[in-house]
C-alpha cells in the first residue's frame, strides 16, 4: 500500500509486519521515532503478542535483544550513536553467540562534541563486531531491507543491523509502498533458532573458550559472513519476485559501463550522486556509479568485478578514520589490490553538514582529471582551520577544539556581522 | 528443536563429568566411627548411643532389643544404674547431659507393659551352673541362654535378685519390675533352684551335669569395726536392716532417733528407710566430708531433702545406751581425716552400721586353682575366669566396684568367655574405636533443648511409704529425650556432609545405608568433615 | 536461624534429618536434587559460591517443575561451570555479559510472556561485582520495569575471578588486591559499600531477600517463596571465597554462619519495600570471632579502633534489624 509517510514510521511498519516478539528499545535522537511508532503498534495489539521493552539503556537494550532471540523469540531494537557505542560489549556478544537480532540504526555522528545529526561514524564503528550490515537508499529501500534482514539474519543466525541515515531518511516524509502482510508473511517464514534456552533440552549457551577453540570461533563468525555473500544477493532475487521491485543485495551498479570514473558511497547519497551521473552524462563526461548495499560483509569480488573497468574511483563517505582517512575507501582498496586503478577518497558529510551536487560535482570532475587530493574534505572550512592550527602553533591553548573553533566562529561571526 | 549446536559456544549440559576434579585433592574425608563416651563409660557395655538412635525415631522395641543385646534388666538399670554414661555424655558441655538412664527405664517399663520377647540361639547341648542370682548372676545366665546354653541357678535365698531385692530400698526398686525382669529370664528357660546354698561346688556341677560354673554370691556380710559399747542390742547392720525390711521381719520400729555409720549408697538407703520405718530423725555420721563422700551426689542430694543429717567430719568414739559419743575429726594435708579430741554427744535409740561388704566364699577355698583373697574377695582375670579352669565369677565378689550395673557387665563378659571356653575358643573384645571427644563435634547443629526432668513423689507420700520417688518419662518427654542425644562419633544420617559438599562427591545410600564419598569428585576440602555435627568424618592425608 | 520445629534432635539446622517429615526437608537432601551445579566444575576447594548456587538453583528447578532458563553474568560462576569442552549445569543456561545479566533475563521473560510459555520461570545470577557494580543499571531496570525474573546474587565481597580486587560490597578494613594492608588506615576504606537488598527494595519489587550459604533450610525456602511470586525478585546469598578471604576451605560454612552470627551479614525478607522479617541471631559472636579466621583482616585484628569500627557496623545491623531477640533461639 502506497503512503505518504515518514521514514521512521515506514521502517516501524516493516518490522511490525515482520511479526517481532520482543522490542527493546532506548530512546536517542535520531532512531526515537521508530520505537515510539512501534510501542504504539504493540500497545493497540497490532503485533500479537510481542512485548515493548522500555530498558534502561542501549546496554539494557541490546542484552534483552540477547536474552529474548536466545529465549527463541525474533527480536529487534533500535539505536544510533552513542548509544550503539554504549551497547558495543552487547553487540559483538550477540554475534558472538550467533542470534539473529535485527537492529536499526538512525546513523548518526558520535561526540564529543556531541552532534544529532547524520554520518556514518556509528555504524563504521561497529562494522567489525560480526554483524551483517546493510545501508538504505531511500525509505523504501530501507523497509524493504528490514523485511530482508529478519530472513536472512534467522538464515544464517547472526544479526543483522539496517543503516538509515538519520533525519534525512528517518525524519523524510516520502512516498513509501508497505507491503501486505500476506506477502511479508510468505516471504519470511516463523523463526525457527537453531539453538535456544529450553527447559525439555537444555544446553549451556555462552561458554568461555580458550586459545584451544577461539581462532576457530572466529573464523566460524567470518564464514557467516561470507555465506551471506551468497544469502544477500538470492534474498534481494526472491524479494524482487515477490514484491516486484528491486531492493538490497551487495552492490548495485548505476550507468557504469564504459565510465573512466566511478562514484560509490553508502545509503541515502547514492541517490544525489545518481542525480549528478545523470547530469554529467548528460554532459559527455564518462562517470558512473555504484552503490554499496552491503558493507558487512564487503563484497570485494563484486566490487572488483564491477570496477574493472574504470580508470578511477571516488569514495564518497561519511565518516573519517582519524589518523587514516577513509574507511570505505580502505575497504575498496582492499577489493582493487593488485589493480592500477586509482581510490580517491572524499570525506563528506560529517555531524550533518550537507553534502551539495554542485560541490561533489566539482569534486568528481577534479578527480576526474586526476587533479584531487586524497583525501579530500569536501566543502571543509579551511580558514578556520588554518586559523586554530596558527593559533595552536603560537600557543598552546589546552582545552576542547571543538569549543575553540566556536569561539572563533563567534568572532568571526561578529566580525562579518 | 535443536538441530545443531554452535562450535565451542555451546556446550552439552553435564559434561563437566568428564573433569575429575579428584586429582586436586592432598587429603581425603573418611567415614569413621569413634566410640561414644556413653558407651565407653557403661559397665554393662550397653551400645547407649545405638539404642538411643533406635529411639530417636520411635522406635522403641527396637532400642530395647539394641539395649538388651547388653543388659537383661533394663526397667531395673533405669532405676538404679548410677548412670556413668551421663557424667561422660559430651552433651554435659553443650548444656546437660541426655537422660540415659530415665530412657532406659522408659524402654524397660514398655518392654514390661508390652510383653516384649528375646529369642534364643539354637540348644548347644552345653550346661552351665550359675551360683547366685544377683544382677550378675541373672546376667550371665541371660546371655548364656541367649547363646543357646544350657542354665540353671542356684539361689541361696527364697527370691531371686540378690542385693537388688535384699539391698536397694522398694523406693528405689518397685519389687513388681524386679520380679518381671527376672521373671523374663526365667521365661527364657533359666532354670532357678531357690532356697539352695550351694556347699560343694564341683559336686552340684556334676550334678546338674554343668560344663561350667559362674560363682556370683555378692557380698552380704556386714563389715564390723569395735565400738565400745555398754550394749551392743542397739548397735544394727545396714545389710540386715534393708534386707529385714525385705524380707518383712525387721522391726516395725526402728526408733525416734537413727544413726546411721558410713558415708557410701547404703548408708543413705537406711537412713532413708529408717525414716520410712517412723524414725523421726535420721542421721548419718561420716568421717570425712561431702566431697569425699563415696555415695552418689543425687542420692545425697535425695537424702537431704528428706531431712536427713549429716554429721561431717564425725566418727563414733562410744555407744552407751541412748547416747552416742562422737569425735570430731579434720582433715590433714593428704585430706585424711584425723582425731581431735574434740567429742560431742548425740542422741540416738538406734545405731547402723554401713561401713561396707564381705563376701561369703569359704565353699571356694576346697576348689582346686581358685584364689581367694582379703574379705572373701575371689580373683579373675581378664575374662572372668578364677584360677580353675570353667569356673567364672563375677559381681561384688570379685575385686571391682560394686554396683548393679558393674555386675551385670560382669555377668555378659562371663557368659561370653564362658561361651568361648565351651566351644574352645578364647572371647575377643572388639577393638575399641577412639573415643568421640567433645572437640570432634559440631555442636552448633544441635537444637538447643534441657535435660528433661523426671517428676517426683511429692514429700509427704515419700516419707510415708516405700513408694517409687523417681517418676518414669511418657512417651513424648522420652522421645525428646533421646533426640537430645548428639550421636557422638556416628553417622545419624543428618545429610550434612552430602549438602555441604561443593563438588556433590558425597552419595547419599539410602536410609540406614549411610554415604559413600565419590573420590572421583571430592577436592579434599574438609567442608563435610567441619560441618559433620557428630564427627564422624576424619580427614587423612591423601597417599601421592 | 530459629528452630521452626518442635524439637528434633537437629531440627532444621542441619541439611536434612530423618527425624522431619519430608516437606520439611530440604532439596539438598534428597537423593532427587536435580544437581543444577554438578561435579567436575571447577570452582576453588571449599568455594561458598559453587555450593550457593547450587542450593538455590536446585530450590528454584523444584519449585518451578524443572521449567527455568538460567541466565548468568560474567565470573567465577561463569568461568568455573563453563569452561570449554565442559558444562557442570545441568539446567537451560546463558551466559552473556559481565554486567548485563538482568537485562538479558528480562528479555528472556519478555519472550516467554510472548510466545505465552508462563509455566517457564526465568532465574539470573552472578556474583557482588556484576550485580552490584557493573550490572547495577540493568539491576535496576529490571527491578523498577518489575520484570518476572529472579535474580539471584552471590556475594563474596571481591571481584575474585580477576584476582581478588576491591567491589561495591567489600567490607571495611577487607584487604584487597586493590585495597592492600598498607599505609595509616590499611584495608578498604571505611563509610564505603553499599547493600543491594536495601537497593532492591527501594524498587518497590514484590519480593527481596538475604540468604546465607550457611542456613540452608532459611535460603530454600526464601527462593521457594521468590519462585511463587511474579515480578522482580531479589535475592542476595552471602557466599565465602577460601580464596579471596584467606580462609581454610573446611571454614566456608563456618564463616558463612558467623557472619549471621556476629551480625554483619544479616538475614531479613521485605515486600514491596518493606523489611517483612528478619532472622534473629542464635548464638551472638563477636566480630573477631568471624575476622579471626580470614587472612584479609588479619590487620584489623591487632587494630582495637579499627576492630571497634567493624563491631559497631555489626551492632548497627543488629539494632536495624532487630537481630537479637528474647526467646530467639
Amino acid at each position: 500500500m502506497l503512503k505518504q509517510i515518514e521514514g521512521s514510521h515506514a521502517v516501524a511498519e516493516a518490522v511490525a509486519l515482520c511479526r517481532p516478539e520482543v522490542i527493546s528499545a532506548y530512546p536517542i535522537t535520531p532512531q526515537t521515532h521508530i520505537v515510539e511508532t512501534l510501542s504504539e503498534l504493540v500497545r493497540e495489539g497490532k503485533i500479537g503478542s510481542c512485548q515493548f521493552l522500555n530498558v534502561e539503556s542501549e546496554f539494557g537494550a541490546m542484552s534483552a535483544a540477547i536474552g529474548a532471540s536466545a529465549a527463541g523469540a525474533r527480536s529487534y531494537t533500535a539505536s544510533s550513536s552513542q548509544g550503539l557505542l554504549f551497547m558495543a560489549e552487547a553487540v559483538y556478544n550477540a554475534s558472538g553467540l550467533g542470534l539473529p537480532i535485527v537492529m536499526t540504526v538512525g546513523n548518526r555522528a558520535i561526540g564529543a562534541p556531541i552532534n544529532i545529526w547524520n554520518d556514518h561514524s556509528d555504524s563504521m564503528a561497529l562494522a567489525n563486531a560480526g554483524w551483517i550490515q546493510i545501508h538504505a537508499e531511500s525509505n523504501q529501500e530501507a523497509v524493504d531491507l528490514h523485511i530482508q534482514a529478519f530472513r536472512l539474519a534467522e538464515e544464517l543466525s547472526v544479526p543483522v543491523m539496517v543503516c538509515v541515515d538519520g533525519f534525512i531518511l528517518t525524519h523524510a516524509y516520502e512516498r513509501v509502498d508497505i507491503p501486505s502482510q500476506e506477502d511479508v508473511d510468505a516471504y519470511l517464514p516463523p523463526f525457527q533458532p537453531v539453538q535456544m534456552l529450553d527447559p525439555a533440552d537444555p544446553v549451556s549457551i555462552g561458554a568461555m573458550v580458550g586459545p584451544e577453540a577461539f581462532m576457530e570461533v572466529r573464523y566460524l563468525a567470518h564464514h557467516k559472513q561470507l555465506q551471506a555473500l551468497d544469502v544477500i544477493p538470492r534474498l534481494a532475487d526472491e524479494f524482487a519476485q515477490r514484491f516486484g521491485r528491486k531492493s538490497g543485495g551487495l552492490i548495485e551498479t548505476y550507468r557504469t559501463d564504459g565510465a573512466k570514473t566511478i562514484v560509490v558511497a553508502l545509503g541515502s547519497i547514492v541517490g544525489t550522486i545518481k542525480d549528478l551521473v545523470d547530469e554529467l552524462r548528460e554532459q559527455g563526461e564518462s562517470v558512473g556509479a555504484i552503490k554499496i548495499g552491503a558493507f558487512r560483509p564487503f563484497p570485494l569480488a563484486e566490487l572488483r568485478s564491477a570496477l574493472s573497468g574504470a580508470d578511477r574511483v571516488v569514495v564518497v563517505e561519511k565518516d573519517l578514520a582519524l589518523g587514516l582517512g577513509g574507511i570505505v575507501a580502505s575497504n575498496v582498496r582492499m577489493a582493487l589490490r593488485g589493480a592500477t586503478t586509482l581510490v580517491y577518497t572524499v570525506i563528506a558529510g560529517l555531524g550533518g553538514r550537507p553534502i551539495t551536487k554542485a560541490s561533489l560535482e566539482r569534486t568528481v570532475m577534479q578527480a576526474s582529471k586526476d587533479a584531487l587530493e586524497d583525501p579530500h574534505f569536501l566543502d571543509l572550512n579551511w580558514d578556520i582551520v588554518d586559523a586554530e592550527l596558527a593559533r595552536a602553533k603560537e600557543k598552546r591553548r589546552s582545552g576542547p577544539i571543538a569549543e575553540n573553533i566556536l569561539r572563533d566562529i563567534g568572532l568571526m561571526g561578529r566580525k562579518t556581522g | 528443536m535443536t538441530q545443531k549446536k554452535p562450535f565451542a559456544i555451546t556446550l552439552d549440559i553435564g559434561s563437566s563429568l568428564a573433569n575429575h576434579t579428584g586429582s586436586w585433592r592432598t587429603e581425603r574425608p573418611v567415614y569413621v566411627h569413634r566410640m561414644p563416651p556413653c558407651n565407653n563409660a557403661c559397665p554393662a557395655g550397653e551400645n547407649i548411643q545405638g539404642w538411643l538412635h533406635d529411639a530417636e525415631e520411635g522406635r522403641y522395641e527396637d532400642a530395647w532389643h539394641t539395649l538388651t543385646a547388653d543388659n537383661p534388666l533394663p526397667a531395673i538399670h533405669g532405676r538404679v544404674c548410677y548412670h556413668p554414661c551421663e557424667d561422660a555424655c559430651n552433651r554435659g558441655q553443650l548444656d546437660t547431659s541426655v537422660n540415659i538412664h530415665a530412657i532406659e527405664r522408659f524402654l524397660g517399663d514398655e518392654a514390661l507393659r508390652q510383653g516384649w520377647k528375646i529369642s534364643c540361639a539354637p540348644q548347644t547341648g552345653k550346661r552351665v551352673l550359675v551360683v547366685g542370682s544377683g544382677p550378675s548372676g541373672l546376667s550371665a545366665a541371660y546371655h548364656l541362654r541367649r547363646l543357646g546354653h544350657a542354665v540353671v541357678i542356684y539361689e541361696a535365698g527364697a527370691e531371686a535378685g540378690g542385693m537388688m531385692r535384699y539391698g536397694i530400698p522398694q523406693y528405689r526398686m518397685p519389687r513388681d519390675i524386679l520380679d518381671a525382669e527376672i521373671g523374663r529370664i526365667a521365661g527364657l528357660g533359666v532354670e532357678f533352684r531357690l532356697n539352695s546354698k550351694v556347699e560343694d561346688l564341683e559336686e552340684t556341677m556334676d550334678a546338674e551335669r554343668c560344663d561350667a560354673a559362674f560363682i556370683a554370691i555378692g557380698a552380704h556380710l556386714a563389715k564390723r569395726v569395735d565400738i565400745p559399747a555398754r550394749d551392743a542390742g542397739g548397735i544394727l547392720d545396714a545389710v540386715s536392716v534393708l534386707r529385714g525390711v525385705e524380707k518383712g521381719d525387721a522391726p516395725s520400729f526402728i526408733g525416734r532417733r537413727v544413726a546411721v555409720y558410713g558415708g557410701g549408697n547404703t548408708a543413705l538407703d537406711v537412713a532413708r528407710t529408717a525414716e520410712r520405718l517412723g524414725a523421726k530423725e535420721a542421721m548419718l555420721i561420716y568421717r570425712r566430708t561431702r566431697e569425699q563422700m563415696p555415695a552418689h551426689d543425687f542420692e545425697v542430694a535425695e537424702a537431704l531433702e528428706e531431712g536427713v543429717q549429716v554429721h561431717w567430719l564425725s566418727t563414733i568414739a562410744g555407744v552407751e545406751g541412748a547416747k552416742v559419743k562422737i569425735e570430731k575429726m579434720k582433715l590433714d594435708e593428704n585430706g585424711w581425716p584425723q582425731p581431735t579430741g574434740e567429742f560431742e554427744t548425740l542422741e540416738a535409740d538406734t545405731v547402723i552400721l554401713a561401713l561396707g561388704q564381705m563376701t561369703d566364699s569359704d565353699f571356694l577355698a576346697q576348689v582346686d586353682g581358685v584364689k581367694i583373697s582379703k574379705d572373701g574377695v575371689v580373683e579373675v582375670d581378664a575374662g572372668m575366669m578364677t584360677g580353675r579352669p570353667g569356673i567364672f565369677a563375677g559381681g561384688d565378689m570379685v575385686p571391682a566396684e560394686r554396683s548393679v550395673t558393674v555386675a551385670v557387665g560382669h555377668g555378659k563378659l562371663a557368659a561370653r568367655n564362658i561361651d568361648a571356653y565351651l566351644r574352645g575358643t578364647r572371647f575377643e573384645h572388639a577393638p575399641r574405636p577412639e573415643l568421640a571427644t567433645f572437640d570432634r563435634l559440631n555442636t552448633w547443629y544441635f537444637t538447643d533443648a534441657d535435660k528433661t526432668r523426671q517428676a517426683q513423689l511429692d514429700m509427704a507420700r515419700r516419707l510415708s511409704s516405700f513408694k517409687e520417688i523417681v517418676q518414669g518419662l511418657d512417651e513424648e518427654t522420652a522421645l525428646f529425650e533421646s533426640r537430645r542425644c548428639l550421636s557422638c562419633g556416628n553417622c545419624f544420617e543428618c545429610d550434612n556432609c552430602y549438602g555441604v559438599c561443593p563438588d556433590n562427591a558425597v552419595k547419599k545410600l539410602g536410609p540406614g545405608q549411610g554415604y559413600e564419598f565419590n573420590y572421583e569428585f571430592c577436592k579434599g576440602c574438609g567442608l563435610c568433615a567441619a560441618e559433620c555435627p557428630c564427627g564422624a568424618i576424619a580427614i587423612v592425608p591423601e597417599q601421592i | 536461624m530459629t528452630q521452626r520445629v518442635k524439637f528434633y534432635q537437629t531440627g532444621t539446622f542441619t541439611v536434612g534429618n530423618r527425624l522431619l517429615d519430608a516437606e520439611s526437608r530440604t532439596v539438598q537432601a534428597t537423593v532427587e536434587r536435580n544437581n543444577s551445579l554438578t561435579s567436575g566444575h571447577r570452582a576453588c576447594q571449599g568455594c561458598g559460591e559453587a555450593l550457593g548456587a547450587r542450593y538455590a538453583v536446585d530450590a528454584a528447578m523444584r519449585a518451578c517443575n524443572s521449567q527455568l532458563l538460567c541466565v548468568n553474568a560474567t565470573g567465577c560462576l561463569e568461568v568455573f561451570s563453563t569452561p570449554y569442552p565442559e558444562s557442570s549445569w545441568r539446567v537451560a543456561w546463558l551466559h552473556s555479559l559481565f554486567g548485563n545479566a538482568p537485562a538479558v533475563a528480562s528479555g528472556v521473560a519478555a519472550a516467554l510472556r510472548a510466545k505465552g510459555r508462563t509455566e517457564t520461570r526465568v532465574l539470573a545470577q552472578g556474583g557482588d561485582g556484576g550485580t552490584v557494580d557493573i550490572g547495577m543499571g540493568c539491576l535496576s531496570g529490571m527491578f523498577e520495569r518489575n520484570d518476572d525474573v529472579l535474580y539471584i546474587c552471590y556475594d563474596n565481597e571481591a571481584y575474585m575471578n580477576t584476582g581478588v580486587q576491591r567491589s561495591g560490597r567489600t567490607p571495611p578494613g577487607a584487604r584487597t588486591s586493590t585495597t592492600p594492608a598498607v599505609g595509616p588506615h590499611p584495608g578498604n576504606v571505611f563509610g564505603q559499600g553499599k547493600h543491594p537488598a536495601i537497593i532492591a527494595m527501594a524498587h518497590d519489587i514484590p519480593y527481596v531477600a538475604t540468604a546465607s550459604v550457611a542456613d540452608l533450610h532459611d535460603l530454600e525456602e526464601k527462593v521457594t517463596k521468590a519462585m511463587s511470586i511474579g515480578g522482580a525478585r531479589f535475592i542476595h546469598v552471602h557466599v565465602p571465597c577460601p580464596l579471596g578471604w584467606g580462609s581454610e576451605p573446611c571454614n566456608t560454612m563456618r564463616l558463612a554462619r558467623l557472619a549471621v552470627e556476629t551480625g554483619l551479614f544479616p538475614l531479613f525478607e521485605g515486600e514491596h519495600g518493606e523489611v517483612i522479617s528478619t532472622t534473629p541471631i542464635r548464638r551472638r559472636q563477636p566480630v573477631e570471632e568471624y575476622l579471626k579466621l580470614q587472612k584479609r583482616f588479619r590487620h584489623v585484628i591487632g587494630d582495637p579502633q579499627a576492630l571497634a569500627a567493624i563491631q559497631a557496623l555489626a551492632d548497627r545491623n543488629i539494632r536495624r534489624f532487630n537481630l537479637v531477640r528474647e526467646n530467639a533461639a
